[in-house]
């Protein structure tokens, strides 16, 4: 029933999926704190800036995003992030992609977890002489990552299957694999129930961790 | 040092409202003026208070007392007038403004303890970031001020986990730790159950008589009388008297202060 697998790298697609989702998910969450930071920072332009990034990219679909990284950065400006071969510079580019867009998504989770901050919190940590970077990597982000543990999983497992949007630039991953299998096999419900199962065991794993952990880091006031 | 004599002329608190650099005084307001928006909460306040001097802060709920208080560590800016800490006028902003609120202890009504930290954890923090010492020294620091207030056996839970008399206790000790010059304290009692209040006040008592520095908004009558060199009475963001605690609660000058005086002594 399975001979038709024959021949395909399914574990290596999944691989790959599996390296995208992490590396982006590195990524977009250190770039997501930043940019969260900046929009609740004194400086005006930070803000500015913090605020327009989000609004901008969370409004461009990801395909537009990932096929700019290739036409635009790679083949027009000739952006190869440090990479000579094909596979390699597409991988980083769909990285880059997933990474520039998946951190407006974290931006506004984090900014929304400062914002179950009580004030009272960060105004005594000023009254004890931390200066504002200090409040915010010593107060505030900690107490508003811990309140936002759920809707971050939820941006985790959103960016596990925006992966398959890598496939737009021929990185290959597990849709690419799925697409290919597709044209040259004909169990075409197996084919697709193989690939929902696979991302499936991806995605819910990550949602029950971060729940359980969620409820475990859950500030007590 | 000596208990206090709250009815003798109210020690050495006295005599000192005037200009304000001269002599031993370490927090000094001058001409100062705040709105917010149309509402104008500090009107033209002069205030100067010595070096040990303990002032309990009075007056209706709106007429700028808290306000007062976080101005004076810049937690509120100001609008016009000047504020003077040590004789140093207070910094605007940053790196300065930092290393001066570390100088300013201040306690809040609703405590404030950081909740992802431990009670040790929220002694220790400031005494490591921002006076930089080692995390052992600091912890012993720690120890010997949550033993002070009298939480030393709760150092390893979360302020979750405490009564609110507690809370405010490792509050204290937290101010303490930075070895502040002068402590404001914005209505430390408000929030807790009666049976609280006294484990507090002891607290803070004990502090006055060991020649602390502060600033006091408070109702409670009983520490005014036994710890305070001078009551400041405030109403619409106005300095109405400053007298001692005695001459104010037995014979307040302004009929402002006494309408309120009545008020909160007859109920
Ligand atoms: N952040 C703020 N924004 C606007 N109005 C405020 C703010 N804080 C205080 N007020 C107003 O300023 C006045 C004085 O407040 P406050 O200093 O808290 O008085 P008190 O501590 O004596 O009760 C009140 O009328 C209050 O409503
Ligand atoms: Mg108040």
């Amino acid at each position: 029933m399975f001979d038709f697998l024959e021949g395909y790298d399914l574990l290596g697609a999944f691989w790959v999926t599996v390296q995208l989702t992490v590396i982006s998910a590195i990524g977009s969450l250190i770039w997501g704190t930043l940019l969260a930071a900046m929009r609740v920072s004194p400086v005006p332009l930070m803000r500015g800036f913090g605020t327009a990034y989000v609004n901008v990219v969370r409004n461009i679909p990801l395909t537009v995003i990932i096929v700019f990284t290739s036409l635009g950065l790679f083949q027009t400006l000739g952006v190869s992030m440090g990479a000579k071969d094909f596979t390699t510079i597409n991988f980083r580019l769909a990285v880059l992609g997933l990474i520039a867009y998946t951190a407006a998504f974290v931006c506004e989770a984090v900014r929304s977890g400062i914002n179950t901050v009580p004030v009272g919190q960060v105004e005594a940590a000023r009254a004890i002489g931390l200066d504002f970077p200090q409040v915010l990597r010593l107060i505030v982000l900690p107490q508003a990552f811990r309140s936002v543990v759920g809707p971050l999983a939820n941006v985790l497992i959103a960016l596990t299957k925006n992966t398959t949007v890598a496939a737009a630039i021929g990185v290959g991953e597990a849709a690419l694999l799925m697409r290919e299998m597709i044209e040259n096999e004909a169990q075409l419900i197996l084919i697709s129930v193989i690939f929902a199962v696979g991302f499936i065991c991806l995605t819910l794993p990550t949602g029950l961790l971060l729940g359980r952990l969620s409820k475990k880091v859950a500030v007590k006031r | 040092m000596p208990v206090r004599d709250g009815g003798s002329g109210g020690g050495h608190g006295d005599g000192r409202h005037g200009d304000g650099d001269g002599g031993d005084a370490l927090v000094v307001l001058r001409d100062v003026d705040k709105h917010f928006g149309a509402l104008h909460v500090l009107r033209s306040i002069n205030l100067t208070v010595g070096r040990g001097e303990v002032v309990v802060v009075i007056g209706p709920s709106g007429g700028g007392k808290s306000t007062l208080c976080r101005a004076i560590n810049r937690l509120e800016t100001i609008d016009s007038g000047e504020i003077f800490i040590d004789g140093r006028p207070l910094p605007a902003e940053g790196r300065e403004l930092a290393a001066l609120r570390a100088d300013v202890g201040m306690v809040f009504q609703s405590f404030n303890l950081f909740a992802h930290k431990t009670v040790l954890e929220n002694v220790t923090l400031g005494q490591v970031k921002v006076r930089k010492k080692d995390k052992k020294t600091a912890d012993g620091r720690a120890r010997q001020l949550l033993d002070r207030v009298g939480v030393a056996s709760q150092a390893d839970k979360y302020p979750a986990q405490l009564s609110g008399g507690q809370q405010q206790r490792v509050a204290i000790a937290r101010a303490l730790a930075m070895d502040p010059k002068v402590m404001l304290f914005d209505e430390p009692t408000s929030a807790l159950d009666p049976e609280m209040i006294n484990e507090v006040l002891e607290v803070m008592q004990q502090l006055a008589r060991d020649g602390m520095t502060m600033v006091v908004v408070t109702h409670e009558m009983g520490f005014a009388r036994s710890a305070a060199n001078r009551v400041v009475f405030m109403a619409d963001g106005r300095i109405v008297e400053q007298t001692t605690p005695d001459q104010f609660f037995s014979n307040p000058s302004s009929d402002r202060a006494k309408d309120f005086l009545s008020k909160i002594l007859h109920h």
